[in-house]
């Protein structure tokens, strides 16, 4: 069975925090979300960017974040402050970047390619630093398989809901049909680049049924996971995008009667009422995959 | 680093650290401000001196009102002020590998 590490690592829940408030990032790993993303962007103001920085850098060095990935998410490509945020993304060791705003593919490239001189500059080793991409336009959304395949860094793709809206003339719905297509399209582009995919934050804190909705709706889709914004998030996604029980004996019994048919050269039987065949095998095997990385399984 | 200009950098909020800092004509003037200076004073005032030494700031007058910060953010908040202070581009390379 393989695990769930560094780039397929396991990532339902990305909690977003702003960079430049200490009382939120000195110990935001006791939430347990998957990762944590350091906002260096919307959340700080313009003139506090520096500041931001310094403490990202410490928090980085210091705070012990245990098995939480610690991604730092960049203001946009187009502003004078994304070279010097690599710059201490790198030097204080965060496991990925989230470029914000991304519209091709060589957005991503240009971002690789800082990201390359600074892991030379402070000494990390050349390709430590993963990347994402923000994708918060139509144009993002029609070049995603282009964007999904630029780096080798690049371990997925992420649509950002409130500027998606803005720039298609519309604002959230609970039925979600404003993003139905760019949610699909930016999944099939993931899939096949083999890279993951992300669900946008869930505005309305205080709605936790339209949550949980919005949640099931894209696990049912296929997205590995959602960028919170919120702690009190963390739990329902967690329940929605790992397996329960039954799956997991299930799969296992899937696995395991697979591997027994082939072996004699069977190959089409039965399993709990269920026709199985070898294509059931890669679907079983990430679902104990994922279990194991949630730690229901050892 | 040459403090030329009045700066502040950081928050009253809790857990974090507001820096002021002035130029002064010769020598390190520092000041505590926290409820906690009984249990705490030494030990911010130590790691405030020691980011200044770091950055080889040799004169400044220096107000660090605590609100309950950890040592990664009075370091983070003084070392700030001091770029501030001494007229950095905000979006200048700094030297992150001699930031200790």
């Amino acid at each position: 069975m393989s695990e769930l590490t560094g780039k397929s690592r396991l990532r339902r829940t990305m909690m977003f925090l702003s960079a430049q408030r200490p009382g939120l990032v000195k110990d935001a790993y006791v939430y347990k979300p998957d990762s944590v993303m350091f906002d260096l962007e919307d959340a700080v103001a313009e003139n506090q960017k520096d500041a931001a920085r310094f403490s990202l850098y410490h928090t980085l060095k210091t705070v012990d974040y245990g098995n939480v990935e610690r991604i730092v998410r960049i203001n946009g490509l187009d502003t004078p402050h994304w070279q010097e945020d690599i710059r201490v993304c790198v030097a204080g060791g965060a496991d990925g970047i989230r470029i914000a705003k991304c519209e091709s593919a060589q957005d991503v490239k240009d971002v690789a390619a800082a990201v390359s001189k600074a892991e030379a500059e402070f000494g990390s080793k050349e390709g430590s630093t993963l990347l994402m991409a923000a994708l918060e336009s139509p144009k993002g959304i029609l070049n995603a398989y282009e964007i999904c395949m630029a780096s080798e860094r690049l371990f997925g793709v992420a649509i950002s809901g409130g500027d998606f809206r803005k720039s298609m003339q519309t604002r959230y719905y609970a039925h979600g049909i404003e993003m139905q297509a760019a949610r699909g399209q930016m999944l099939l582009a993931a899939r096949a680049a083999g890279v993951q995919c992300f669900d946008t934050i869930f505005q309305n804190l205080d709605d936790i049924e339209g949550f949980r909705k919005e949640t099931q709706l894209i696990k049912e889709m296929g997205f590995d996971g959602k960028s919170l914004i919120s702690p009190k998030q963390i739990a329902i996604v967690h329940e929605i995008f790992s397996p329960t029980e039954k799956e997991i004996i299930e799969a296992e019994k899937i696995v395991r009667t697979v591997r027994e048919n082939s072996a004699k050269g069977i190959g089409v039987f039965v399993v709990d009422g269920k026709m199985i065949d070898i294509a059931f095998l890669p679907g079983a095997e990430r679902t104990l995959a994922i279990a194991k990385a949630a730690g229901l399984m050892k | 680093m040459e403090i030329t200009k009045s700066a502040i950098a950081g928050t009253l909020e809790s857990s974090d650290a507001q820096v002021t800092i002035e130029p002064a004509q010769a020598g390190l003037e520092l000041e505590i401000c926290s409820s906690v200076a009984d249990q705490y004073g030494r030990q911010i005032k130590a790691v405030a001196l020691e980011t200044l030494s770091a950055l080889g700031v040799k004169a400044a007058k220096v107000v660090i009102n605590d609100k309950g910060a950890l040592d990664c953010t009075i370091k983070a908040r003084t070392e700030c002020a001091v770029y501030r202070a001494s007229g950095a581009d905000p979006d200048g390379k700094v030297n992150w590998g001699g930031v200790k």
